[in-house]
């Protein structure tokens, strides 16, 4: 277990990194909008059309911003050596990893989830399901970030490793956009959803719990040769 | 006393390390020497339990006379400090706070001590500056800074002084020389003449 002061240092780390780098911290927020306003002119105006469409074009685009973001995950730190210095900390190096995907998932997620409730009125979305889309991607994005901060651990040593993410990760995003889109459609129509959420749920806290492990032995697999 | 027994490497279907042994305790310095390619920095990476691909032992122990005393891996990285070529030296933090998160990694210190110790190195006037403004000497003077702040036992230098002027190098001479009269142990690597350090045990691989 490591102690709540290294905890408090790597959370206060990746905040100030991500303010200090606000333009490049952003990058997903606004591929998100600008991916979302493209599919609204591209489709046309068709109220009815779009408003179906919504839930999943919302979640598939969420879910490319999030792998545009998680590919930047550790490529800094790799590249000035920092890593290097992670790994030989003399902690358990699954808190701090833990600590540190938490602290990603939070500033990836929550700006995700605040831009949210107006692309879904621009693409027509029927208001009943927008605090379940909030909602879902409160849950799924974070999932999202501790799946694809493997392969983004994976990948860090190649250069050009965004092609192989997407290969590596895409497959294992697939349920957690199932589930999260079909939340967001059957609360729109008007049925239950708790379900669907529930598992959105138990794919987070699955992904807490053993991400951090995959992530610690893939970070150390780059330092192999 | 670190101690490394019969350690095997291979890399890209190369043997670098073939039944290598070294035995060094307290007061050493040790210069690896080899060629370009000779797996110098592998060897300190393995030192420094970053690489582990290995077979053999590399052990430390704080006693030369107990087999009982070796210490467990969070101990030894409690004790041993590791410099790599890369600074890791964040540009978008300050000196100040890179050096407080490295301490922190390790064995964290208040900011007082990590305040003088950038004085020391000579970056009193820059503690609030992005490292993105300074050369890339002054940021090995940050990395550097750790040696003051950090109580390691062992310190693994790669290449420690890439970037450093003749100042800079004097004064690192220095810190290395008062780290083995306190009776550590330094394992370095240099593609320059150590002439001002005494008591050099070569190396070479």
């Amino acid at each position: 277990m490591a102690g709540k002061t290294i905890i408090k240092a790597v959370l206060r780390r990746e905040f100030l990194l991500s303010v200090r780098n606000a333009s490049a911290s952003l990058n997903g927020v606004w591929f998100f909008v600008l991916v979302c306003g493209l599919f609204a002119i591209g489709i046309g105006p068709d109220k009815e059309q779009l408003g179906g469409l919504a839930p999943g074009l919302i979640w598939v685009t969420a879910l490319l911003a999030v792998m545009l973001s998680v590919d930047a995950l550790f490529r800094h730190d790799y590249a000035d050596g920092s890593l290097e210095q992670l790994l030989l900390a003399a902690h358990s190096l699954y808190f701090l990893v833990l600590a540190r995907l938490m602290a990603q998932a939070l500033l990836i997620a929550v700006p995700l989830a605040l831009v949210s409730p107006l692309l879904a009125l621009m693409l027509g979305m029927k208001a009943a399901g927008l605090p379940v889309l909030i909602l879902s991607l409160l849950l799924g994005v974070p999932t999202l970030v501790m799946i694809g901060a493997i392969g983004a651990a994976l990948t860090v040593g190649f250069e050009r490793g965004g092609l192989l993410l997407a290969l590596l990760v895409l497959p294992l995003y697939v349920p957690v956009l199932i589930f999260a889109a079909a939340a967001v459609v059957s609360a729109a129509d008007g049925y239950t959803y708790a379900g669907q959420l529930m598992i959105l749920a138990a794919q987070f806290v699955l992904a807490v719990a053993l991400s951090p492990l995959a992530v610690v032995a893939g970070l150390r697999l780059n330092y192999y040769h | 006393m670190l101690e490394i027994r019969e350690l095997c490497c291979e890399r890209g279907e190369r043997l670098l390390f073939d039944q290598f042994n070294l035995v060094c305790g307290p007061g050493d310095i040790i210069e690896i020497r080899g060629a370009n390619g000779s797996g110098k920095s592998t060897l300190l990476r393995i030192l420094a339990g970053l690489a582990q691909d290995y077979s053999g032992t590399v052990s430390w122990r704080e006693s030369a006379k107990q087999a009982s005393s070796e210490v467990s891996p969070i101990e030894f990285r409690r004790l041993s400090l590791y410099l790599g070529h890369a600074s890791a030296v964040n540009a978008s933090l300050t000196p100040l706070e890179n050096l407080m998160w490295l301490t922190e990694l390790t064995t964290p210190v208040d900011e007082s001590r990590a305040i003088a110790a950038l004085q020391q190195m000579q970056l009193g006037e820059c503690e609030d500056v992005f490292c993105h403004h300074l050369s890339a000497g002054q940021q090995r003077r940050v990395a550097l800074a750790r040696l003051l702040t950090v109580d390691a036992r062992l310190w693994i230098l790669d290449e420690p002084f890439t970037a450093l002027d003749s100042a800079g190098v004097d004064l690192l001479h220095q810190l290395i020389q008062h780290q083995v009269r306190d009776g550590g142990v330094v394992v370095l690597t240099t593609h320059l003449p150590l002439t001002g350090l005494a008591g050099v045990k070569v190396v070479q691989l």
